[in-house]
């Protein structure tokens, strides 16, 4: 199943008016990403957040990157696909343009779910940055 | 006597903060307690009226600064009931006092020697032990515990040898909330010869703690678990031992004759004490100290025990809620995991309904490997945690399951 565009899914959050349902869009927003397999959930695609594990993979393919995740949790698997409705399947060149702290902002996912807490969501931000950045 | 808990709470401003519009349930104390006015005050008020460095100035402000820091630390000597002052080291936690210690005793073994820590240990009181028995080529042996969460004494008992150096134990540990029977384990290390250290992080608020009567010779603590600032904690050490202990850090304050080719060092405590201290916070400390010892102990027990007992009776009704550390003398911590839900999950959906608890391995990977799990939540209870916050706990772990679920 394809995800959301973020503006969808700003959209979407903006619509429910308790923290129940937001987190409940949000953990079914994970789970229509589908994981990755043991065997991909390898210690080098590890991107440690302090309290969850998030594995990210990466392929390339005319100019344009696919990213697979899988999390251990479900709600920062829920976090990771609001992220991968950014990145997946863009360009280098996209990625880099996005501007992901204004779409984060606009999310409007109050403290709990900001980059800044534990949850590894900035680290695996930096991280599809980073490979950006290598392939542009 | 009962502990007048609303009246108690009454000290801690931030108690009364709310989170989300909802009432703050703080119960992630195992990491750090709140603090109540009186140490808020004493900080503020170093800071305003005798701001100085300590030991050194020709002048009023400096001599009431060091009346004051001195002061403090014969609170906590009164408090631990060291047999002299000077045997309270100002380090900047559990952390450092553990580290001023290990590093010592890197430099003191030699191969073949042993040292012997237990599967509870946090990272401070493992890693420390690990790194000086790599350094020297000593050995590290490790107790094991059992699945409840107590420690294996048979097993202590066989590790135990003519070469064991050093044993190093938690008083209580982080991740279960296991109270281990101290004075047991100093008195058999003691008689094969071995140093002991006691990591007191998570002891010490539990009050009634007297190093002579444990008859160990260190015992470690962090004042921000006891009520105090952060950036203070204290290593105590019999005085016999601390006098020759290998300097830690060099510099100000702890050398007594110094040429530009060598020097010597001071007196205890200035030897282990280089540069200008955390004055503000050993002030601070001395405060939650003096706070803290005009509780009366045994009704703080009693409610300390009230609390862990209604949330382990609620946790074994709920379904789906593993304990995770159930040993018989357990003290201040309920580790759990529900079914089917990762800990970071449960402790976001916490979160959003004011209750703080900690998520993820506690500081103590190897242990929760041992246990064959990632890590649990935590939520860990202070003296002014309340019977309905248990309740609190319990409705928004509620919650979390039906959205995990």
């Amino acid at each position: 199943m394809a995800l959301p565009s973020t503006e969808e899914i700003i959209d979407d959050l903006a619509f429910f008016d308790d923290w129940e349902q937001r987190y409940q869009y949000i953990i079914d927003l994970g789970k229509s990403v589908p994981g990755l397999p043991e065997d991909k959930r390898t210690p080098d695609r590890l991107v440690k957040g302090c309290q969850s594990s998030v594995w990210l993979v990466e392929s390339y393919d005319n100019n344009q990157i696919t990213f697979e995740v899988d999390s251990d949790a479900v709600i920062v698997q829920g976090l990771l696909a609001l992220v991968l409705a950014a990145y997946n399947n863009k360009s280098p060149k996209d990625i880099l343009e996005f501007d992901i702290d204004g779409y984060f902002e606009a999310l409007d996912l109050e403290r709990h779910i900001t980059p800044t807490r534990g949850n590894g969501l900035r680290a695996i931000v930096a991280k599809i940055q980073h490979l950006a950045k290598e392939n542009s | 006597m009962s502990l007048d808990v609303a009246a108690l709470r009454a000290q801690f401003p931030i108690l009364a903060k709310t989170v989300d519009g909802k009432p703050l349930v703080y119960l992630d104390n195992a990491a750090s307690t709140q603090k109540p006015q009186v140490v808020i005050d004493a900080i503020v008020d170093f800071y305003t009226n005798t701001n100085a460095n300590v030991h050194r100035g020709a002048h009023h402000l400096s001599d009431e600064a060091t009346r004051r820091y001195e002061n403090a630390r014969t609170s906590v000597a009164g408090f631990i009931n060291a047999n002299a002052r000077e045997e309270v080291i100002w380090t900047s936690g559990t952390t450092e006092a553990i580290n001023i210690v290990a590093n010592g005793l890197g430099q003191l073994l030699r191969e073949g020697d042993q040292v012997m820590v237990t599967e509870l240990e946090h990272h401070a009181n493992l890693v420390t032990w690990q790194q000086a028995c790599r350094r020297s080529g000593a050995t590290l042996n490790i107790v094991p515990v059992f699945d409840n969460g107590e420690l294996d004494i048979d097993a202590f008992d066989r590790l135990l040898t003519p070469n064991t150096k050093m044993v190093a134990f938690p008083h209580v540990s982080n991740a279960l909330g296991t109270v281990n029977p101290i004075k047991l384990l100093t008195e058999k290390a003691k008689a094969v010869g071995a140093w002991v250290l006691v990591d007191g992080a998570q002891g010490i608020a539990h009050g009634g703690v007297d190093v002579q009567d444990i008859g160990c010779d260190f015992y470690a603590f962090s004042g921000h678990k006891l009520f105090g600032p952060t950036g203070i904690g204290v290593l105590w050490g019999r005085k016999s031992v601390l006098e020759d202990w290998p300097v830690w850090q060099t510099g100000g304050e702890m050398i007594k004759d110094v040429t530009y080719h060598e020097a010597t060092w001071g007196e205890l405590p200035n030897r282990l004490e280089a540069g200008t201290p955390n004055i503000a916070g050993a002030i601070g400390l001395g405060a939650a100290v003096d706070w803290f010892k005009n509780l009366d102990m045994a009704a703080l027990h009693n409610h300390e025990q009230a609390l862990l007992s209604y949330a382990t009776e609620q946790a074994l009704a709920l379904e789906g809620m593993r304990l995770i550390g159930t040993a018989p003398n357990k003290v201040g911590v309920l580790s759990f995991l529900l079914d089917g839900a990762h800990p970071a999950d449960v402790g976001f959906i916490l979160d959003r309904q004011g209750v703080a608890i900690r998520t993820g391995d506690n500081c103590a990977q190897p242990l929760m490997k041992r246990f064959g799990i990632p890590g649990t939540a935590r939520a860990s209870f202070a003296i002014y945690n309340t019977l309905e916050e248990v309740d609190s706990l319990f409705a928004a772990l509620k919650k979390a399951k039906m959205m995990l679920a």
